[in-house]
């Protein structure tokens, strides 16, 4: 395990480590999406057949994941700016993270259905 | 301590500039200032290019909220979500120069945002040299590469391609 991973090992430590994951993550997917949009200036028909596979249901959970991964990156995101730049930032760390996780939580249900609901209905007709 | 009055001799106390190492005031040999900047200390010691990468990751993310979650909300929540993406639907929005700078920021931004936040995760991770170069060499030639397509696209988006 190379040095200085494990830290404290506290509410702190995992937001840290959720935010670093998070973030390579949506790294490594704008990387192909900025490929997969470079197609159109390829031709019409191989953006359309391209983006068509990201209307499947298996690909609009993935799309549900990415969505999980930014919205808990920014909202952290900006725990972080907090506990940095105001003054009362540190001490109230803790209930920031917890004021991050409810809304993400709530923000994440608001998203079921936009993001999922063509899938179901591809999945179970109608 | 010994009685030694040489102050090179003396471990751990320096001679101190312009000051004596003993007199009335200072009975007691005076221990210079840590980091304390003397005329042996280089005039830049080192750039501030950590410090205005750690301005820009919180800066560029305030932005990155509204530009990314605005982009989401409008590829996947609004007006039919994923469904409606195709060809047709790119060349509407990027017919406006709102959009096209919008994507733009958002492109450069991100990349460098998430560029500079992957060279901090390898020099936590990468712990030899050698690694440590080629994984930097990489992450910076797929960061450019991506940078310059994405900006050509925008730029020479054509809805008559066909
Ligand atoms: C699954 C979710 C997403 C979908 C369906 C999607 C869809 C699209 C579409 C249709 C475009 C074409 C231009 C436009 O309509 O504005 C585009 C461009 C772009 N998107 Fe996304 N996007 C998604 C997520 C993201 C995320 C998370 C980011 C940033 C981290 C992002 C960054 C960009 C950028 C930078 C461009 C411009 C690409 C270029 O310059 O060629 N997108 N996206
Ligand atoms: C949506 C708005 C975003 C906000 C508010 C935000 C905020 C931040 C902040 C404040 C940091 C610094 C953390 C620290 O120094 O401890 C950071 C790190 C990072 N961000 Fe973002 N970010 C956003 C979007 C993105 C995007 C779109 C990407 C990917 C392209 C990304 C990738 C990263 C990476 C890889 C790190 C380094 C993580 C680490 O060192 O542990 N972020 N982000």
């Amino acid at each position: 395990m190379p040095a200085g991973t494990l830290y404290r090992g506290r509410e702190g430590m995992w937001s840290w480590v959720a935010h670093r994951v998070t973030g390579v993550l949506i790294f490594f997917f704008l990387f192909v999406h900025v490929l997969d949009t470079a197609l159109v200036r390829v031709s019409p028909e191989s953006y359309d057949t391209v983006v068509s596979t990201y209307k499947t249901p298996i690909v609009a959970l993935l799309e549900y994941g990415l969505v999980a991964a930014i919205l808990f990156h920014a909202l952290n995101g900006l725990r972080v700016i907090a506990v940095d730049f105001w003054s009362k930032g540190p001490r109230y760390q803790k209930q920031m993270l917890w004021t991050v996780v409810g809304i993400w939580v709530v923000l994440m249900v608001g998203a079921l259905y936009p993001v999922l609901g063509h899938a179901v209905r591809a999945l179970f007709g109608s | 301590m010994s009685a030694d009055t040489t102050p090179a001799k003396t471990p751990g106390v320096g001679p101190v500039e312009g000051v004596t190492l003993y007199d009335v005031d200072h009975p007691a040999p005076v221990i210079e200032a840590p980091r304390k900047r003397t005329s042996k200390t280089p005039r830049a010691t080192r750039g501030n290019f950590e410090m205005a990468a750690w301005l820009f990751m919180r800066l560029s993310g305030v932005v990155l909220v509204v530009l990314v979650l605005g982009h989401l909300l409008i590829q996947l929540v609004l007006d039919g979500g994923v469904s409606k993406i195709g060809f047709a639907f790119v060349a509407g929005r990027w017919a406006s120069p709102f959009w096209q700078g919008w994507d733009l920021l958002m492109l450069w931004l991100a990349m460098l945002h998430g560029a500079n936040g992957l060279r901090t995760v390898i020099n936590d991770y990468a712990e030899r040299p050698n690694t440590r170069l080629w994984l930097k060499g990489l992450l910076y030639t797929a960061t450019v590469f991506t940078i310059l397509l994405g900006t050509l696209v925008i730029f020479t988006f054509d809805p008559n391609i066909r």
